[in-house]
């Protein structure tokens, strides 16, 4: 039997890995789901960072999700880019979200420009939000865009089709939503383990 | 009144050289009649070359080969001149262009604002050495005074009580007296204005003109000096030529660096801004090719309107050689800074949305960034619009979906589950795009939830208007 070491001592040598790195305390970015913010480790979204957001088709719940932190944002003044949106936001349910209209700005564009313009927006520091929807992007563009939220502090979403998820992706924090049931599974979440269970949201 | 007084000495030849990139080629100016043409002004490489203004062409051409050749233009010396005086108007708000090659600007109010005048003054140098223009500054009580010791000096500030001593040692020759007085003043032996200033009036007054007693009352302060006020215009035109033909684009940059920080000088001085401007690029024969810029709101910051102007230039396919370049700006909208926050959240915000906005629609086109809005129709397709609203709007209660597709789509699905419906919406007949249709909200096979609508009475196949994301 080996002699007895004090634990203090052994932690202090660092020599132990005690399973949870630190994590560095991030502004919190509430997604506005009781529900989703318990089980994210960050206590919500990962502010400055790329959110994946992957979807079986338009329509399957991406703005119930995201409506509350757009309407949180955009109240406090800071600009909502949607680069590329699928369709038009329909002003009469963004309004009914509570989402101060004036402060959302849409960019036509899509393949190479859209991932080009969602880049400068991330870059810039200008806007509070930004919602791009690349249809093809590879490892690289999507870690570009990681890259441009970091150095912007900006937040970042990508909506991306359900069929991404078996690549692996550099985003901070991958959600899925799912139709039936209707329920919200966490791919990846940095800085925690991701819970098994998948979430279902009430609307 | 305190007037200050810069004289412009090279004033055509540093217009000319600032639109030049290799600034150590020599370059003389010419002017004369075609038979007897003379070297009217040249740069200190040409000089180091023994080239100097009066030799004729023809003896400079026995010295040298090498050297550039422009025209002398009064006609640029008047444009250049008035462009410096819409430069000195943001600082003063009498300016006048009265002496040629010389701005004479009231100081005594602008203090307030920028001075004291030792920091005014390196302020206007700095501007001016930016701008390339070489300049001699004075100082006095009154404008003509100010203007006779720039003659004699660079930098000299004179109040009321040193004026008189400081008049005394001025030289006739300097005193801003016509050519023919001078003269006439250094054959009686005068050199020095102390001399002139002790003769007897009257005999003055009956040997000269009476224009040279008012010329001397005036340098005093006796008589006030009327001068006339500038006013500045309310356009902006600059044109740069080349004595060379201009075949791609990245040689029409640095000019373009040149003419639209001459805008943002303008707009300053103007205290207003641009939304609209227009580059020319002209050609040897046809019609100019036109490169309009569009800003969605007015802006006047250098480096902005350079790189936006770029952007739309880099997008040209030149069709011909360029031989001159001009800056058209026609609508100058009142400037409104943008408020910013005194408590930035995000420190190392590099950008502002303005400056991003205007560089996307550069290279996404004009309509790609636009914002939403809610507009009173009942017709879906009518309801949103992509101008931001005035007035309050009142919204209903009733289910709409936040994705609204721009063409309805057909539903493959038989038998849809119906949520909700119809609700049938009929309007438009007064305008030719007259809307009758029942709504329906329906969950698809897969789960989603559909806006979905038939045509009143046709109750076949359902086609999709929106998602219920």
């Amino acid at each position: 039997m080996g002699s007895v070491v004090a634990l203090d001592s052994l932690l202090q040598d660092r020599r132990v890995w005690r399973g949870r790195q630190d994590v560095p305390p991030a502004r919190a970015q509430s997604t506005g789901h009781a529900q989703l913010d318990a089980a994210l480790p960050s206590g919500g979204w990962q502010a400055a960072a790329l959110n994946e957001i992957l979807l079986p088709a338009i329509g399957s719940g991406e703005l119930q999700l995201l409506w509350p932190t757009l309407a949180r944002l955009s109240a406090a003044g800071e600009r909502v880019v949607l680069v590329g949106p699928p369709a038009i936001p329909f002003p009469p349910a963004w309004l009914t979200a509570q989402v101060t209209l004036p402060r959302l700005s849409i960019i036509q564009a899509s393949g190479r420009e859209a991932l080009w313009a969602a880049e400068q927006c991330l870059r810039s520091g200008s806007c509070g939000a930004v919602l791009c929807w690349p249809e093809r992007a590879d490892d690289r563009a999507l870690r570009r865009l990681q890259v441009a939220a970091e150095t912007g502090d900006t937040l970042a979403f990508a909506l991306r089709p359900q069929r991404e998820a078996v690549n692996s992706s550099p985003a901070a924090l991958r959600l899925m939503l799912e139709l039936r049931p209707r329920q919200l599974r966490i791919l990846k979440c940095r800085g925690g383990l991701t819970p098994s269970t998948p979430l279902i949201l009430d609307h | 009144m305190r007037w200050a007084c810069i004289l412009f000495p090279q004033l055509a030849l540093d217009a000319v050289l600032r639109s030049r990139e290799d600034l150590t080629r020599p370059l003389v100016m010419l002017s004369g009649t075609p038979q007897r043409r003379v070297l009217q002004a040249v740069n200190p490489a040409a000089r180091e070359m023994g080239l100097r203004a009066g030799q004729t062409l023809s003896a400079a051409r026995a010295l040298s080969d090498d050297f550039d050749s422009v025209e002398y233009a009064p006609e640029q010396i008047t444009h250049w001149h008035r462009f410096l005086a819409a430069w000195a108007y943001q600082y003063s708000s009498h300016v006048s262009l009265d002496y040629p090659r010389a701005l004479l600007l009231e100081i005594e109010t602008s203090l307030e604002l920028f001075g004291p005048w030792p920091d005014f003054e390196a302020r206007l140098r700095c501007e001016l050495l930016a701008l390339g223009f070489r300049h001699r500054i004075a100082v006095a009580p009154n404008a003509l005074a100010a203007r006779v010791l720039v003659n004699v000096g660079d930098g000299l500030v004179i109040n009321e009580a040193q004026l008189s001593g400081c008049l005394k040692d001025l030289p006739v020759s300097r005193s801003g007296f016509t050519p023919e007085v001078a003269s006439a003043l250094a054959g009686m032996g005068l050199r020095r204005l102390q001399q002139v200033l002790a003769l007897p009036r009257d005999s003055l007054a009956k040997r000269f003109p009476r224009t040279m007693l008012d010329h001397l009352d005036k340098l005093q302060g006796l008589h006030p000096v009327a001068l006339d006020c500038y006013l500045p215009p309310d356009h902006f035109a600059g044109r740069v030529e080349f004595n060379f033909d201009v075949e791609a684009i990245a040689s029409l940059l640095f000019p373009l660096r040149r003419l639209t920080a001459d805008l943002a000088v303008f707009l300053a001085g103007r205290d207003c801004g641009v939304q609209r401007f227009v580059l020319w690029l002209e050609h040897r024969d046809g019609e100019a090719t036109q490169v309009p810029v569009g800003l969605l709101s007015a802006e006047r910051e250098a480096g902005m309107l350079f790189e936006l102007a770029r952007g739309r230039l880099e997008a040209v396919q030149l069709r011909a050689p360029v031989l001159a370049f001009a800056l058209r700006a026609q609508e100058l909208p009142r400037f409104v800074p943008a408020a910013g926050e005194l408590f930035v959240e995000r420190p190392q915000q590099s950008l502002a949305w303005e400056q991003l906005r205007e560089r996307l629609r550069a290279r996404l086109g004009d309509d790609a960034v636009h914002s939403i809005a809610l507009r009173a129709d009942h017709r879906p397709e009518h309801a949103w619009s992509s101008v931001p609203a005035t007035g309050k709007q009142l919204l209903s209660k009733l289910p709409r979906p936040g994705w609204l597709l721009s063409e309805p789509q057909p539903l493959d699905d038989l038998f849809p589950r119906i949520l909700c419906g119809p609700e049938r919406i009929e309007s438009g007949w007064w305008d030719g795009d007259d809307v009758r249709r029942d709504y329906y909200l329906i969950e698809t096979r897969d789960g989603r939830r559909a806006w979905a609508f038939h045509p009143t009475g046709n109750s076949g196949s359902l086609w999709i208007h929106g998602w219920f994301a």
